[in-house]
């Protein structure tokens, strides 16, 4: 295995783009990976889509967007593990230049959510569960980790208010962001008085829905040394799977995907969970954020809502989870979120995050992108060289 | 988008309306829906069983924002429950107020129209549980 680096990194704006396109999405950030690693040509590229299929009605993407970035004919290819599909094409880009067989990779993630309306939205989304004996019955995405919610509360005593403290960080973090499709700051009050959507899930507890894309370019480190380039090394990446089914799993509130993705990426890196500086989490639903949190080993589980209302997640705390606003803050294009974890890890570590949002330590860092309900987790170390 | 089931409502038939498992002959754990090997197990032998029908509640939420098919339907409870036979399954909870539901509560399942798809001339029919 070769050792590998990030060399470009490129995101589009995330909100509801109504004038934006799908492939106009994702030709925007794969051609500001390419400018910002100065690479002309690809050897490969790997895009993460959940589902153009049910989102915009075209399949067969990665033609469509080689095609459309200029590329062909390098070989293109769709990855998909619903919310962790970015997580999962990182991967495979990763293998393949690790492998040897390509210098020059691109790993990408694109969706465009808003073609639909909501409630085909909420369908959509909810096919990463299982179709036949969770969507069928009426399960929706927040529905599912409302579930896991209570079971959180009911087991460890954790709190909406604790809830609420997760949402108020990282909207003050994205609040930073010029890519974050919701920029504001809110309040644990404004959170908690927010529309229910599941029971104990508000709106504001929620991640929205996005459009937006996100490409990093992936060479070897002996390549990117050459090139001359800030060179950001990938130490590891992990991935695991659980059973689809929330009600499968032995443990409700014990994201063991997360748990043993993270495991394989500190072990294949020789390092612990409190090497990292900081962390990029999958915070799709606030409760996400702190089950993820307990997976990692970052904390005791029941812990991390304590920790967050204490404030040790902030930017200024003692382990800064989701600088870049999250994805409650940022936005959450379902397959571009993976990637775009990686584009903040690498602004963080090269010392480039906008408007102060920069960490005062920033030399290592781990991303933790899920899906479903935790049917799948990727796990990314990267490290400033 | 609720899609014309016709097929595979039909092949789903034995779970959604009679609530048939599978159990693993060895151990005796039971699967719902039935399995054709066992986790970590190729060669797992099962015999079928039907599910007697009473449950625990789990977990649970109430859904204020609901999916396409289910949108008349909003607010309704959905639980995950633990079966007398050990397997643990998601259903909606029906026949009571939202905000009586509780963790541990007692279940049992009932047959039910789950909904349906106007544009097929299909109702979809299944299990949802009631106090028991």
């Amino acid at each position: 295995m070769r050792d590998v680096a990030v060399i470009g990194i490129g995101m589009t704006k995330f909100g509801e783009l109504w004038e934006r396109s799908y492939r106009d999405l994702f030709v925007e950030a794969a051609k500001g990976a390419m400018k910002d690693s100065g690479v002309d040509n690809l050897d490969s590229m790997y895009i993460g889509c959940m589902s153009g299929g049910l989102f915009v009605g075209q399949e067969h993407i990665g033609s469509l967007l080689a095609d459309y970035l200029g590329v062909t004919p390098i070989p293109a290819i769709r990855v998909e593990s619903a919310c962790a599909s970015g997580g999962a094409a990182f991967r495979t880009a990763w293998i393949e230049v690790a492998s040897g067989l390509s210098d020059i990779v691109l790993a990408g993630g694109v969706e465009k959510m808003t073609d639909v309306d909501g409630g085909l939205a909420t369908y959509a989304l909810a096919t990463a569960a299982d179709a036949e004996y969770e969507g069928f019955h009426g399960a929706t995405f927040p529905g599912l980790y409302a579930m896991l919610a209570h079971a959180h509360m009911h087991k460890y005593g954790t709190t909406s208010e604790m809830m609420a403290h997760v949402a108020v960080k990282n909207h003050d973090n994205g609040s930073l962001n010029p890519n974050a499709q919701f920029p504001i700051k809110l309040t644990v009050e404004g959170v908690l008085n927010s529309t229910m959507v599941a029971d104990p899930l508000h709106i504001l507890d929620c991640s929205p829905v996005t459009d937006g894309a996100a490409a990093v370019i992936l060479a070897p480190l002996e390549l990117a040394k050459s090139m001359g380039l800030p060179i950001i090394k990938v130490l590891s990446v992990g991935m695991a799977t659980d059973t689809l089914a929330l009600h499968s799993r032995k443990e409700i509130t014990h994201l063991a995907s997360v748990a043993t993705a993270t495991k394989r990426a500190l072990d294949l890196a020789g390092m612990t969970i409190g090497d990292m500086d900081f962390a990029e989490v999958h915070d799709c639903f606030t409760i996400a954020e702190i089950c993820v949190l307990e997976a990692m080993g970052v904390y005791e589980p029941g812990q991390a809502g304590p920790a967050s209302m204490a404030g040790e997640t902030a930017r200024d705390g003692k382990f800064p989870v989701n600088p870049s606003g999250g994805l409650k803050s940022k936005g959450h294009p379902v397959g571009a979120t993976g990637i775009a974890q990686i584009v903040e890890i690498v602004k963080q570590l090269r010392g480039t995050a906008e408007n102060g949002r920069q960490l005062a330590k920033a030399n290592r860092a781990i991303a933790q992108n899920m899906g479903g309900s935790g049917g799948s987790s990727v796990v990314t170390i990267l490290e400033k060289g | 988008m609720a899609q014309t089931l016709t097929g595979r409502m039909w092949r789903e038939q034995p779970q959604r309306y009679r609530m048939m498992a599978s159990k693993d002959t060895d151990t005796g754990k039971v699967y719902f829906p039935p399995r054709l090997v066992a986790p970590g197990n190729l060669d797992a032998k099962f015999e079928e069983v039907q599910l007697s029908g009473t449950a625990k509640v789990v977990t649970y939420t109430i859904i204020r924002v609901a999916p396409t098919p289910y949108g008349d339907l909003a607010p309704y409870a959905l639980a995950v429950v633990e079966t007398e036979e050990g397997c643990r399954l998601t259903c909606q909870l029906t026949d009571l107020d939202v905000d009586d539901v509780k963790i541990g509560m007692a279940v049992r399942f009932e047959f039910r129209k789950l909904y349906d798809d106007n544009d097929a001339s299909i109702i979809y029919y299944g299990y949802k549980a009631v106090q028991a």
